[in-house]
This record gives C-alpha cells, sequence and structure tokens, in this order.
C-alpha cells in the first residue's frame, strides 16, 4: 500500500497544510511534513473532503450490463470524488433478497474503484404489495440498512407503515420514492403551464407532497426514521421543514439537477432532459438550494440513472426517465451553493459525506479527516473551469444533461482507504 | 416561413396570411377540370403515419399529388412506444430515399420536433398532429374556412372576429394550434370546457376561458366543436356522456341563440349525440364539410411554400 503526502491542502478550505496518508488512514497533519518514500501530490491551491458517499445509485447491475455495471459505475463514482456509492435495489432481478445484495456488494469489493452498499428493496419485485426479506438483506454480508423500491413508490399506506416499523428492529432507514402513482398515471413532465403547451402529461409537485406528508405523519406515528428521495418542489421542503421541527425523524435528499436544472429545457423535447421525479420551476430550483442551504435537506444525492443510447435517442413519451450525476456532482453543487455563497467546503463534507454515512449507517465513510481516521479523501481543485464532454465518462451509458456545458471544480484525486482510485484527474488504473 | 411547420406558433402574421392567400389561389384549381400544377413536380413527399387518421393522410396526399410531388405513404403503426422501429430508424430510411418533406403524424407530443431537430433528416417537417400538442395545418384550414366566411371587407381579416372553441381542451392538438394561430390573426378566442378538462396554466394563454357555453355562444362569429371522447368519462373527466352533452353539447335549442351569420365547425371525426346533435351537423351553418375541401387547399399552399417550388404555383412565393 502506497503512503501519500499530500502538500498544500486547505482541508474542508481551510489554512493549507500537509496529510499524511499510510497504512489506510490519516497518519499526520501538520506543515511541514516529511516521509521517507512517500509519493508526494502538490495539492497546491486544492480543497480536501473526506470522501463523497451516495446514497441514491443506479448501478444497473444484475440485468442491465448494457447501461452500467458495478465496475464501470464505481470507476464514474471514484471520478466524482465518490468512496462509497449505495446501489439502488431496481435491478434485474430486483435486489430483494440476501442473495441478490450480496452479489452487488461483492462485485463492488471486486472492482475496488468505491465501497458497494447495496439498498434493499422494501417489497417483493417492487411491487409494493408484500414485503421483501428485510432482515435477511440487512443480516447478509452486505449488511443492508437503507431499504427502497426507488422508481416505484411504496404507495399502499400499510406496506409503508410496516416497512417503516420493520426496519427499526436492524436500525434500517426506508428512503422512500414519493410519488402518488394514480395522479402520475403517463407523467411526462413538471405540471405547469409549460406542460399544457407542450402536450406533455403534467406530473404535479402534489403527487410528490403529497405522499411526502402522509410517511412524515406515519414515520412520526410509529416513531421510525423515514428517509425521502429526490425531494424536488419547494412545497416538499416546507413539509420536510416543518416535520423536522416537530422533531420527527424525517431527512430528505435533493439531486444535483435539481439544483440547477428546470422544466423549461422539455421545451426541447430532448429526453436527455427526462427524468423522475421531472426537473421543476425556477422558484423550486431556489426552495430546494435554500433548503439544503439551512439543513432542511441533509444531502444530495446523485440519483445517477444510466440508460442505453437508444432509450433516450426516440420521442420524449418513449424515452426512458433519468440522468448521469456521479461525475459531475461536486461541480454543480459548487456551481449552485458555494460560489453563491450558499453553503462552505464544511457544509459540502456534511451533505456529501458526513450526514449520507450517517443515515445509511455506514461506518467507515463520512468520517472527519483527522489523525487516525480512514483515508478516505478527495482532491478538488475549485479554480478550473471545464466542459462536460459526454463522451469522455467512465460510465458505459452517455446520458448527461450537461454535455457541452461549462462547469467549475474537477476532482483532481481520490483515495479510497490511503489507496489512490484517482490521481491526477485520472482513474489511477 | 421557416423550414419545418411544427406549431402553429411558428408562423409570423405574414406567413398565416401568405398560407391563406396561396391557399385560395389554389383552392380555385378544385374547380377546373384539370386539378393538378407542375409545381413540385420532382419532389418527394413522405407521409409518414405512426397513428392511424384517413382523413387527414389522403388529405395531405391529395395536395401533394395536385402539385405533381411523388408520393410516399408510410404507415409505420407501431411506434417504438409499442417495439415497432423506432422513429430515429424510420427517419433515417427516409432520409435514404430522399425525402423532401416529411409530414408526420405520431401519438407522442414532440415527436415531429424531434424528427427536425435531430439531425435524423434534412428534410422539412410538417406536423400532421402530434399527441397531446398540435395540430398546424389543421389550424390554419379552419382559419381559412372562417376567413372565406367572415373575413372582413376592409382587409382586416379576422381581426376582433370570436371564436368560441368547445370541448376536451387538454387533450386537444386542435385546441393549442388554433388558439396561437387564430390570435396572431387578430381574432379573440374563448375556449369553453368543464374544468377537468382545461390544461393546468390554461390562463397563460391568449385566449378567455369558461365553463359555461350558454353565456359564450350569443357573441361568437365562429362555434368550433371539438370531439370528445367517451373514455374520459371513465377517467373522472365528467360524470357521463349525458350530462356532457346536456352541459357542452351544441343542439338545435342552443344554435338558435347564434348571430345569423354565425358559423359550426369541427376538425371530424364528430360523435353526433355527443359533442355535437345530427340537426346541428347537418345544418345551413355548418362548415363542416367544406373545411375538408379547405384542408386539401391549405395543405397544397404550406408543400408549395415549405419546399419553395422551382416555378410560382399560382404566384406564390418562398
Amino acid at each position: 500500500m502506497s503512503t501519500y503526502l499530500i502538500r498544500n491542502v486547505a482541508v474542508l478550505g481551510g489554512e493549507p497544510t500537509d496529510l499524511l496518508l499510510a497504512d489506510g488512514v490519516v497518519r499526520e497533519i501538520g506543515t511541514g511534513l516529511g516521509a521517507e518514500g512517500a509519493e508526494v501530490v502538490d495539492a497546491t491551491g486544492l480543497v480536501a473532503l473526506p470522501g463523497l458517499v451516495d446514497l441514491h445509485t443506479h448501478l444497473r447491475e444484475p440485468g442491465r450490463e448494457d447501461a452500467e455495471t458495478v465496475e464501470s459505475g464505481t470507476r464514474a463514482a471514484a471520478l466524482g470524488g465518490f468512496t462509497a456509492v449505495h446501489a439502488m435495489a431496481n435491478t434485474e432481478p430486483v435486489a430483494d433478497t440476501a442473495g441478490v445484495v450480496e452479489q452487488v456488494w461483492r462485485l463492488g469489493r471486486e472492482a475496488g474503484y468505491c465501497d458497494v452498499y447495496p439498498v434493499g428493496a422494501v417489497t417483493v419485485g417492487l411491487q409494493g404489495e408484500r414485503l421483501a426479506e428485510l432482515g435477511a438483506m440487512a443480516d447478509s454480508a452486505a449488511r443492508v440498512r437503507v431499504f427502497s423500491d426507488d422508481g416505484r413508490c411504496v404507495s399502499d399506506a400499510v406496506v409503508m407503515r410496516r416497512a417503516l416499523e420493520y426496519v427499526k428492529a436492524f436500525d434500517g432507514v426506508v428512503a422512500q420514492h414519493a410519488q402518488e402513482p394514480r395522479l402520475t398515471e403517463g407523467a411526462q413532465m413538471n405540471e405547469g403551464e409549460l406542460s399544457g403547451r407542450l402536450g406533455l402529461t403534467g406530473w404535479p409537485a402534489v403527487a410528490e407532497e403529497a405522499v411526502i406528508a402522509r410517511d412524515c405523519l406515519l414515520a412520526a406515528h410509529v416513531g421510525s426514521r423515514l428517509h425521502v428521495c429526490h425531494v424536488s418542489t419547494a412545497g416538499s421542503v416546507e413539509i420536510v421543514r416543518d416535520a423536522k421541527r416537530k422533531g420527527w425523524d424525517v431527512t430528505a435528499e435533493v439531486c444535483p439537477h435539481h439544483l440547477l436544472l428546470t422544466d423549461e429545457l422539455a421545451a426541447t423535447y430532448d429526453p436527455i432532459y427526462k427524468v423522475n421525479p421531472p426537473l421543476r420551476s425556477a422558484a423550486d430550483v431556489e426552495a430546494l438550494r435554500a433548503g439544503l442551504a439551512d439543513g432542511t435537506i441533509d444531502i444530495v444525492a446523485t440519483d445517477h440513472a444510466p440508460h442505453p443510447r437508444e432509450d433516450k435517442d426516440c420521442e420524449w413519451a418513449a424515452a426512458a426517465f433519468g440522468m448521469l450525476g456521479l461525475e459531475t456532482a461536486l461541480s454543480i453543487v459548487q456551481e449552485t451553493m458555494v460560489d453563491p455563497g450558499l453553503l462552505d467546503w464544511s457544509g459540502v463534507a456534511e451533505r456529501m459525506s458526513h450526514a449520507p454515512a450517517r443515515i445509511g449507517r455506514v461506518a467507515d465513510h463520512g468520517r472527519p479527516i483527522a489523525v487516525g481516521e480512514p483515508a478516505n479523501v478527495v482532491l478538488y481543485d475549485p479554480s478550473v473551469r471545464r466542459t462536460v464532454d459526454a463522451s469522455a465518462s467512465a460510465s458505459l451509458s452517455r446520458n448527461t444533461p450537461y454535455a457541452g456545458r461549462e462547469l467549475p471544480g474537477q476532482v483532481v484525486a481520490t483515495f479510497l482507504r490511503g489507496t489512490a482510485t484517482v490521481i491526477d484527474g485520472k482513474l489511477a488504473r | 416561413m421557416k423550414r419545418h411547420l411544427l406549431s402553429a406558433g411558428d408562423l409570423s402574421r405574414d406567413d398565416a396570411e401568405l398560407v391563406l392567400a396561396t391557399a385560395e389561389e389554389l383552392r380555385s384549381l378544385a374547380d377546373r377540370p384539370i386539378k393538378k400544377l407542375p409545381a413540385l413536380r420532382g419532389r418527394t413527399v413522405v407521409n409518414l403515419f405512426f397513428e392511424d387518421s384517413t382523413r387527414t393522410r389522403i388529405s395531405f396526399e391529395a395536395a401533394a399529388k395536385r402539385l405533381s410531388a411523388d408520393v410516399i405513404n408510410f404507415s409505420a403503426k407501431g411506434s417504438s412506444l409499442s417495439k415497432g422501429e423506432s422513429l430515429k430508424d424510420t427517419a433515417l430510411t427516409l432520409e435514404a430515399m430522399g425525402a423532401d418533406a416529411v409530414v408526420v403524424r405520431h401519438g407522442a407530443s414532440g415527436a415531429p420536433h424531434r424528427l427536425a431537430h435531430s439531425g435524423w433528416v434534412r428534410s422539412s417537417v410538417v406536423n400532421a398532429g402530434d399527441g397531446t400538442h398540435e395540430h398546424p395545418t389543421q389550424a390554419l384550414l379552419d382559419a381559412f374556412t372562417m376567413w372565406r366566411h367572415l373575413a372582413r371587407a376592409d382587409g382586416g381579416g379576422l381581426d376582433g372576429r370570436r371564436v368560441v372553441i368547445v370541448g376536451d381542451v387538454l387533450h386537444s392538438r386542435v385546441a393549442r394550434s388554433n388558439a396561437l394561430l387564430l390570435r396572431t390573426l387578430g381574432a379573440e378566442v374563448t375556449l369553453v370546457a368543464p374544468p377537468t378538462l382545461f390544461p393546468v396554466g390554461v390562463e397563460g394563454w391568449p385566449v378567455e376561458t369558461s365553463y359555461d357555453l350558454d353565456a359564450a355562444l350569443p357573441k361568437a362569429d365562429v362555434v368550433m366543436m371539438l370531439r370528445v371522447q367517451r373514455e374520459r368519462m371513465n377517467a373522472s373527466f365528467f360524470p357521463t356522456a349525458r350530462e356532457y352533452s346536456r352541459r357542452y353539447g351544441l343542439d338545435g335549442r342552443r344554435m338558435r341563440a347564434l348571430q345569423d351569420h354565425t358559423i359550426v365547425m369541427h376538425p371530424g371525426p364528430m360523435v353526433r349525440g355527443m359533442e355535437i346533435t345530427a340537426d346541428v351537423a347537418d345544418s345551413d351553418r355548418s362548415v363542416i364539410v367544406e373545411q375538408v375541401t379547405n384542408g386539401v387547399a391549405v395543405r397544397m399552399a404550406v408543400l408549395y411554400l415549405l419546399l419553395g417550388g422551382s416555378q410560382p404555383a399560382v404566384g406564390g412565393e418562398e
């Protein structure tokens, strides 16, 4: 295992210092450090953050290896500064048994680019009817703690209540994809003036907000924790804010694309902008940024959703929902939160590393950069600007909505337990 | 005019009036023994229909043939939505065949827009109805029909004419295109529907809206009835067909509330007894059959103007 001496790095944007990473941990912190045989990284001008943790990633394996594999997805994750990702359960077969989650977990270990924590399905086959064997997944080698039918909503109130209750036995959490199914039948884009004009079936904000409100009440009633996936509307932010004010154990995530892009992009009819929940209005974007800044929204999660080209190279209604996110997440957060002064780098570390690790009950990630802690560290250059090149992505898919767009910042290096997965902005192997 | 006709909103007032004037000249052709002009000789027009619509397809086909274009009918029923050949592959096929214009009807809103802007084809794209989005040539033929009956003698065209459009606005591409085009031409449009059949955000459209048909009728110069599918009642848009007809159907009693010069239109196909009664559809006020005749003339004008025929059609210009 290599030893790395990182010189002149601004930990969480603070005063420059040196970091010595050895034996998988942060060995020393201070100025003027020396270490024989260490690889020296000149990090002047770079910010050090704890390795990022994504609570919401679609790695597509098993089943859709044409879109992404655990290996390709975790390569993209490493390039984005992530050292841990939670792989969503909507694979084929669905990750609703110990066997499937252990397979995904093992594929992550074998790839070695970042730690993969499988998310278990709440219900068998994501059908929303019977609970999957949540305990078996929790007790498996994959140690599942996050359960979600993401892609589908656990819409049955009784099933949701039971799931919230049941996972308490192993300190799990249910991550809800909040989408009232009847209100969103055939839905294509945010319901508003534009959906009416474009003739695309609307996905109304109330379909998200009604489920979040119900789930907050259920979680409070049974004394469970609830995590809300991809909050996309101003009204949802208000509901979560109110739940937190009441002291309920509710956490929420926002996706980078919902912090930056708006529903106006649907007017292109280019399904590269088709995502679920849909891009919303500029007022929603404002509210999401404010909610992330004040802590109402706990974390940023990518909802990285790879799709093969033919699923986007078609008419809007026929296209798949979802967009890539791992390699651009930190840049989008810089552009939308850091550069406008809404969040400092320690705030970014909280929302993209510490808090997601806490919610997912991941012990070895999201730790502070301190002596003796696991050496999961990302070095980031916030001063550069880059133009996104879809064809350069490590993902097998190309469905990034940012192709050709100039974004700030670049991940220079990512260390997973002291081993470089990314160095000089490129995969280490 | 732009290279494509995707939305009625693409047309400036000058564009729209040029289409109407050209259609007027071309329409006279229908009365001649030889109904054919050489304007688009050697050009290829493809009718690409992903949805069944015999009346629209034959209208475009007749229009193209009367301009001497070669016509290829491509009925691609079963789009990529139903796992057939994808829109992209179909488009690439047409491109390889060398189509000059593609007339496309598709069940997905925005499919013609996608075709025009994806780089898959170089030809002009004419939207012949896409999902619940638009149907611009229908709006043009409707405007043409109104213009022939109601244009002001002072050259003001449809300025200030009151058009009442009644029915399933939410799902109607005809309503969207008409609202945009009639506004461009200076008419005042009132949309009438039950609240469930208005799209969210209709307040932002350049139209008046009303839930009360009886209140809207007396001032109307044109009443256009939209088709209402009975299936909508199963989705709770309205309780029963009978109640719909009672509140929003045009029957003989309501027809008597109209001004003497007011015309009644319907884009077809009609559901007699649902949104319109037979006595109204067959009355002297009804211009429904004439709409069909005008459809051919308007589509001739559109194809001619988009393809910029190498010689004047009947004095038209690019």
